[in-house]
């Protein structure tokens, strides 16, 4: 029902919405809960376990019973609380946990087997028979658990992630965080103040204390007037992390409808010099036989619903509460003309002084109506009752959120005149808390900690701060006794979003769960979405009573980010799709993908597969081809990705000499060298070719895969070892393009295009040459085993020579080639890549060990040469060609002949395969136990996945031209 | 978690790279007995409380830090360039 001229939310703007399938009306700034309390619905959710019926409890995100399906275009957002989202135009909620409807939930039966149901129950009954579990318990349990459902498709809406630095975090806008926010910012600090509602104020929109709007406005519009300060309102600070960096979830786009291109919520990551916890208190439930009924929610949440939204929760309201506190709520609403018959106080000795009668000693035991409270009974100082009303209010006092404070594991410390936990200073280094968060309930309290923990903070910055002048405000003392649990004979709610009883933690410490984090397990109190907010002080003292301890000595359990729940699509943003990671794409990519070729992730980047020409209906056809043609006239290859690294300085050769286990001192300018890299453990890093461009200047090529572990490594070995060494390098990966021309009429092809003609090139020679006027770096190397050479071009100039170089290349009766071709040709030569060596291969394994040299140190050389990497008991790189024609799989195992194939019979494993067009055979490559011992003999090649075993030749691994004749021709 | 670069400053945690304990800085001399490499590579204390490790700061300016911090607060007490440490090699 609403209240004429109450309430902070629009008149004029009428919002049309619906709640299961019912088309309502609210008002712009209405939460989905205040709308419907206006329409008169006070059923808006089923229970867990029970499926009891459940109303609106509170006006905040700690709502544990009112949460619904939000379905927004092609999303769906299950356990929304109907007390945070805002109202818009077309918005679809939709009550869970119920079937067939709301109002009539089959499952509520579970309310009539609640005596079988309770904690500790999954344990106690799905023991036997065993083999009952998955087929059958499982799924039921399944089915039966959860609330709200998730869609299984992918999420397709739009989800941001952000950064921001600030001086100082105000976390919450209440009295506290704003003069704490005004403090800092009239001093000149960056500030950002972060609120979870929609609004600023806190507690102050809820009319409580006299503070009212007018001094909210004023404060707001003077932060708002400064630069220094970023007001985030719908911005919840979820999590305390390492050196004063907090998240934060933004709802952007859930208020309105959805649009295109609008995220729905952008997770931030907030880095704070110093931060202030403002975050407030929340009211607590009293546990009495069912205190869950619709219509029985806080007094606070009264509060807000009339000063907020203008809506009161009942027509004959009563009230019962253990402090003084919770008093301004029904005084307000007799104000505003709304019947309060009762307020039972628990307290002896409390006022009586109230505009409705005031009973004491008073205890709630009792309360009726199916859907709705209709009925209250107990007692009190003039013996039992029995009330009327349709809406009871319930406060046992304030629980401080020291969430945050508590995310970096240390525990809020007791205290028994609030009795309530409090935040200690320095549990999150850098985040003090002020006001009602800090146990100062009085709203000038709030004021003077705000302004004091600013200051506090701009002088831990090294700034200063004036103290500002307080506005006067209301200063009550507290007042409360203690309440948690009245005794009864039913079930009295602690947790309502877990179904969690007094009798249940009784239980619990009956069974011997008497510690608390024992408890919270057998009961799955604290264990639902809200994590425990309305509970977790309420059950903890019940389990202090139920094992005589105090309080304090029960302790709390572990306060865990986030502080409430973030959407995946949230933390992922951005890391969808080509969002997961970075695309690198070569010079030729477009050239490549003209001509058909599918391409491969190699690492980052993207590689063309190959070349398919017409009428070739399978990769096999065009690899083939490929293969062919280099080995009989000239093939083109893009081969950009291989890492490039410039070296400099007089001392560069010294370290290469340092990195590399073969000797480059020897190296003259215009030569290229082949060069192995060791970890300091003495496995193999990586290999590669470094290239002697100037007397002291080198460039160091290396594998596509390793090139960014390769530059972090020559990185430590120079800081670390050799700092003063003058030498430097840097990555110039991505300034050249680089083309491997191979194949017997190679030279025919550069003498085509280069502008001098080479005819003088041998083999691992290196020369400056130029196309049409742009200077070049030729290498003769070869990854093939053909006369092989790899022009390197300026990147700009990449995609034009890769054109012309093709163009040349097929008047020739060349092509180009693929990652799929390039692979074959490097088996059929026996070169390795990161197949071979992967992480746990000596130079040893792959018949390098020779070129470890002797007469110099180098990175991994001592390691390299320890018991158990060398010797005949190691693995060794090996050729393997099936006997019989098979295909064969890289993965494979290898077993001698007459052995079974099982691990203790290993003899070793293939790493790369392909299909040789040259052979007309398949050849793979392998490690085999003393391989190179072996060649010639047989091995049994077994797959279990592919089904394979055959035998295999074992040989050398350079299957084509092993003495390098077309290498070097 | 934060990290101050003494070149570039204090920066996300996202900007390096993790490689692990001090201990590699320690390069016996050649010739040392089998025993000190393995030392050097393998063998590990797992300090609860200051430790000293190695982080790369690989998205930045790529320089090695040895890096002071304690692993029970999380507190980050020292950051240093390997290249310019005290002791370091020449």
């Amino acid at each position: 029902m609403r209240i004429a001229g109450k309430g902070l939310i629009d008149r004029t703007k009428p919002v049309s919405f619906t709640f299961d399938g019912k088309s309502y009306f609210g008002f712009a700034g209405d939460t989905l809960a205040s709308a419907l309390m206006a329409n008169g619905v006070r059923l808006v959710g089923r229970s867990f376990k029970y499926h009891r019926p459940r109303g609106i409890l509170t006006a905040g995100p700690e709502e544990p019973n009112a949460m619904v399906e939000v379905r927004d275009g092609a999303s769906q957002s299950p356990n929304t609380r109907a007390t945070v989202q805002e109202i818009y135009d077309g918005l679809a909620a939709q009550s869970q946990n119920r079937w067939p409807s709301l109002r009539y939930d089959l499952l509520s039966v579970n309310d009539l087997a609640a005596p079988f149901l309770s904690a500790g129950f999954y344990y106690k009954t799905f023991m036997w028979p065993r083999a009952f579990w998955e087929g059958l318990y499982e799924p039921l349990i399944r089915r039966a658990a959860g609330l709200g459902r998730l869609k299984p498709q992918n999420e397709t809406a739009s989800y941001e992630k952000a950064f921001a630095f600030c001086d100082l975090l105000v976390i919450g806008s209440g009295p506290a965080g704003l003069m704490a926010a005004l403090t800092a910012a009239r001093a000149g600090a960056d500030v950002i103040l972060a609120e979870q509602d929609s609004l600023m104020g806190g507690r102050l929109l809820s009319g409580a204390g006299t503070l009212g709007m007018p001094w909210v406005d004023a404060t707001l519009a003077e932060l708002r007037g400064l630069p220094n300060v970023r007001l985030m309102a719908r911005t919840t600070v979820v999590g305390a992390y390492d050196q004063g960096t907090y998240a934060a979830l933004e709802r952007v786009g859930l208020h309105v409808p959805a649009a295109p291109h609008l995220p729905r919520e952008c997770f931030w990551r907030i880095v704070a010099g110093q931060a202030i916890l403002a975050t407030g208190a929340l009211e607590r439930p009293i546990a009495f036989d069912n205190n869950d009924r619709p219509g029985i929610m806080l007094a606070s949440a009264a509060l807000t619903y009339l000063n907020r939204f203008g809506v009161v929760p009942g027509q004959k309201i009563t009230l019962f509460a253990n402090n003084d506190h919770a008093r301004q709520a029904v005084r307000q609403l007799m104000a505003a003309g709304v019947q309060v018959v009762a307020i039972l106080d628990s307290r002896a000795d409390a006022s009586t002084v109230e505009e409705c009668p005031v009973y004491l000693s008073a205890a709630v035991t009792d309360t009726q109506g199916r859907h709705g409270l209709t009925q209250i009974s107990g007692t009190h100082a003039g013996g039992a009752f029995k009330i009327d009303t349709d809406c009871l209010l319930m406060s046992g006092g304030w629980n401080p959120l020291v969430n945050i404070a508590c995310h970096q594991n240390a525990r809020p410390i007791w205290r028994e005149d609030i009795a309530a936990f409090v935040p200690q200073p320095g549990m999150v280094p850098g985040l003090a808390a002020a006001g009602s968060a800090n146990g100062a309930f009085s709203t000038q309290a709030a004021l003077r900690e705000g302004a004091d923990a600013a200051i506090a903070a701009l002088t831990e910055l090294g700034r200063s701060a004036a103290a500002p002048d307080l506005p006067q405000a209301e200063d009550a003392p507290y007042r409360l006794q203690a309440l948690w649990a009245l005794p009864g004979k039913g079930r009295a709610w602690l947790d309502f979003a877990n179904d969690v009883t007094v009798k249940d933690v009784k239980l619990a410490a009956q069974e011997g769960y008497t510690s608390v984090e024992h408890m919270k397990r057998y009961t799955t109190q604290g264990m639902a979405p809200d994590q425990g907010k309305n509970s977790n002080v309420s059950a903890l003292a019940v389990l202090a009573d139920a094992t005589g301890r105090g309080i304090a000595e029960t302790g709390t359990t572990t306060f865990r980010a986030p502080f409430t729940p973030v959407s995946i699509g949230a933390l992922g943003a951005g890391g969808q799709g080509a969002g997961f990671a970075p695309q690198r794409y070569m010079t030729s990519d477009q050239a490549s993908r003209d001509r058909g070729a599918p391409m491969v992730e190699a690492g980052l980047w993207y590689r063309p597969s190959y070349f398919p020409k017409p009428g070739e209906t399978t990769w096999r056809q065009s690899c083939d081809r490929e293969v062919l043609t280099v080995r009989s006239t000239v093939g083109v290859a893009d081969v950009s990705t291989l890492g490039k690294i410039d070296i400099q300085g007089p001392d560069a050769v010294r370290f290469l000499d340092f990195v590399y286990t073969n000797t480059f001192s020897t190296l003259p300018v215009g030569r290229v060298r082949y060069g192995l890299m060791l970890r300091e453990d003495g496995f193999v890093l990586d290999d590669g070719t470094t290239a002697r461009l100037g007397d002291t200047h080198y460039l160091m090529t290396t594998t596509t895969a390793a090139a960014g572990q390769v530059m972090r490594h020559l990185d430590f070995v120079h800081q670390a070892y050799c700092p003063k060494w003058q030498v430097r390098f840097i990555s110039v990966t991505e300034s050249w393009a680089q083309f491997a021309v191979a194949g017997p009429l190679a030279k025919m092809l550069l003498n085509a295009l280069l502008d001098q003609r080479i005819d003088d090139f041998p083999f691992m020679t290196y020369g400056e040459v130029s196309v049409e006027g742009v200077k070049a770096r030729l290498f003769r190397i070869s990854f093939s085993g053909e006369e092989g050479y790899e022009i390197a071009v300026p990147t700009a100039y990449g995609e034009a020579l890769f054109r012309d170089l093709l163009a040349k290349a097929e008047t020739l009766g060349g092509c180009a080639y693929g990652m799929e071709a390039l692979n074959v040709m490097r088996i059929e030569k026996g070169f390795i890549t990161h197949a071979e060596i992967h992480g746990r291969i000596t130079a040893f394994d792959i018949g390098m060990a020779k070129m470890v040299a002797s007469k110099k140190d180098c990175i991994g050389k001592a390691a390299s040469q320890r018991p158990g990497l060398i010797g005949p008991e190691r693995e060794q790189l090996v050729g393997l060609r099936p006997i019989t024609q098979t295909e064969i799989g890289a993965g494979a195992h290898l077993f001698n002949p007459g052995d079974k194939a099982e691990r203790v019979n290993d003899q070793g494993y293939v790493t790369s395969v392909c299909w040789s067009p040259v052979f007309e055979s398949y050849l793979g490559l392998a490690f085999l136990k003393d391989g190179r011992a072996r060649y010639g003999q047989r091995v049994r090649l077994i797959d279990h996945m592919r089904k394979t075993d055959v035998l295999c030749e074992v040989s050398d691994p350079v299957f084509l031209d092993p003495e390098g004749a077309k290498l070097r021709a | 978690m934060r990290l101050t670069c003494p070149l570039c400053g204090t920066r996300d945690r996202r900007e390096f790279y993790y490689s692990g304990s001090e201990d590699y800085l320690n390069r016996p001399a050649e010739g040392a007995p089998i025993e000190a490499w393995d030392d050097m590579l393998h063998l590990r204390t797992n300090p609860a409380g200051v430790t000293k490790d190695l982080w790369y700061h690989e998205t930045g300016c790529g320089s090695w830090l040895l890096v002071t911090r304690n692993t029970i607060t999380h507190a980050v007490l020292a950051t240093e360039l390997v290249a310019a440490r005290k002791g370091g090699a020449a």
